[in-house]
């Protein structure tokens, strides 16, 4: 029966434990969660391996790199960025006004 | 203040040396896992040079677009990579992104926005060229907690985990090794919406709130998607950490 009690707290905690180890869990639920863990060798091994898992992906840098850029590609950038300035430099249209991430609207293709 | 708690399993190395709860008052709550670690200091440096210059590109400053390019092509081209899967196409986002990028530069109010900012673009070039490619597979696959869960056994009347031992990652440089092509393919087969959870928050490091403003989606939602890649990319490893250990003891 204990080990069957064990199990349910188990689940529980299975499903939270990414928020544990990014401390976004609240006060209350991360206390519990720790009074489980003191008490439960299982839960602590696999928090472990995810903790690990983690480090990796986090450590991760792919094995593949980008073709260097070529000239044509530089100087189309540089001239996107020039135009860009240009038109900062000119008084704004009405109704189109500059707008970061925040502020944008869900629709937004950028 | 955090609280300090000290959970030795005897000789396992599974040591939890400070707790993860959320200080009462709320101050330093949100500390990633890692951020203590040298990563977490290349990351915190590369935030600064990114943000130094998207404040120079602001200034009108030309000479920061080859630094800015450097910077962020490679970046994208890793995600667009994952995301995409071919090359040709992880080229193509990353060029149409730095172009994008460029033309709408002076849309960016806030300097320390700019790595969310441009993963936001990156993210749409992503999806319109995905929508275009007839290989484009289905993104709406969602995986189940329960199927994430590893299986337990009762021995000698205690319950026991069947996991690997992971007591030699990532020190192991071989093994780790290993995992870094496991891992690439682990994220790989996501299904869409968990990968793209995944790179941005743990690879390229943005926040909860900066990667639920790239995606469109609440906090909740990528809190939970990122749970469900993790615990999918731990499974995967975990299975090539068992059969590593079944092919030394053959």
């Amino acid at each position: 029966m204990k080990a069957q009690e064990t199990s349910e707290r188990c689940k529980e905690i299975f499903g939270i434990l990414s928020q544990y180890l990014d401390m976004e869990l609240p006060p209350a639920s991360c206390q519990e969660l720790e009074s489980h863990l003191e008490g439960c060798r299982p839960c602590i091994e696999f928090l472990e391996s995810l903790r690990k898992s983690i480090s990796l992906c986090r450590e991760y840098s792919p094995s593949e790199l980008p073709m260097p850029l070529s000239e044509e590609a530089r100087h189309e950038l540089k001239k996107a960025y020039d135009k860009m300035l240009s038109a900062r430099e000119m008084p704004a249209a009405p109704g189109t006004a500059d707008a970061d991430l925040s502020s944008r609207t869900r629709s937004s293709t950028c | 203040m955090l609280a300090k708690t000290h959970l030795d399993c005897q000789g396992d190395k599974l040591s939890l040396f400070f707790s993860k709860c959320v200080s009462s008052n709320g101050s330093g709550a949100k500390r990633g896992i890692l951020s203590a670690t040298i990563k977490g200091e290349e990351s915190r440096l590369d935030r600064e040079l990114e943000i130094e210059l998207a404040r120079r590109l602001l200034a009108g400053e030309d000479r920061a677009v080859e630094h800015f390019v450097e910077h962020f092509r490679a970046k994208i081209f890793h995600y667009s990579w994952l995301m995409c899967g071919q090359r040709e196409d992880a080229e193509e986002v990353a060029q149409e992104t730095m172009l994008k990028t460029f033309e709408s530069f002076h849309q960016l109010r806030d300097p320390a926005r700019v790595r969310p900012w441009v993963f936001r673009i990156a993210k749409n070039v992503c999806l319109t060229k995905r929508r275009k490619s007839i290989f484009a597979p289905n993104t709406a696959q969602e995986i189940s907690l329960d199927e994430l869960m590893p299986s337990r056994a009762s021995r000698d009347g205690r319950m026991k985990l069947e996991i690997a031992d992971w007591s030699n990652v990532p020190e192991d440089q071989l093994l780790k090794a290993e995992l870094k092509v496991e891992l690439e393919a682990a994220i790989r087969t996501l299904p869409e919406i968990y990968r793209s959870v995944i790179l941005l928050r743990d690879a390229e490091e943005l926040s909860t709130a900066e990667v639920a403003q790239i995606l469109d989606v609440t906090d909740d939602v990528v809190k939970t998607r990122l749970h469900r890649a993790r615990l999918a990319v731990r499974k995967q490893l975990d299975e090539r950490l068992r059969t590593a250990k079944t092919e030394v003891a053959l």
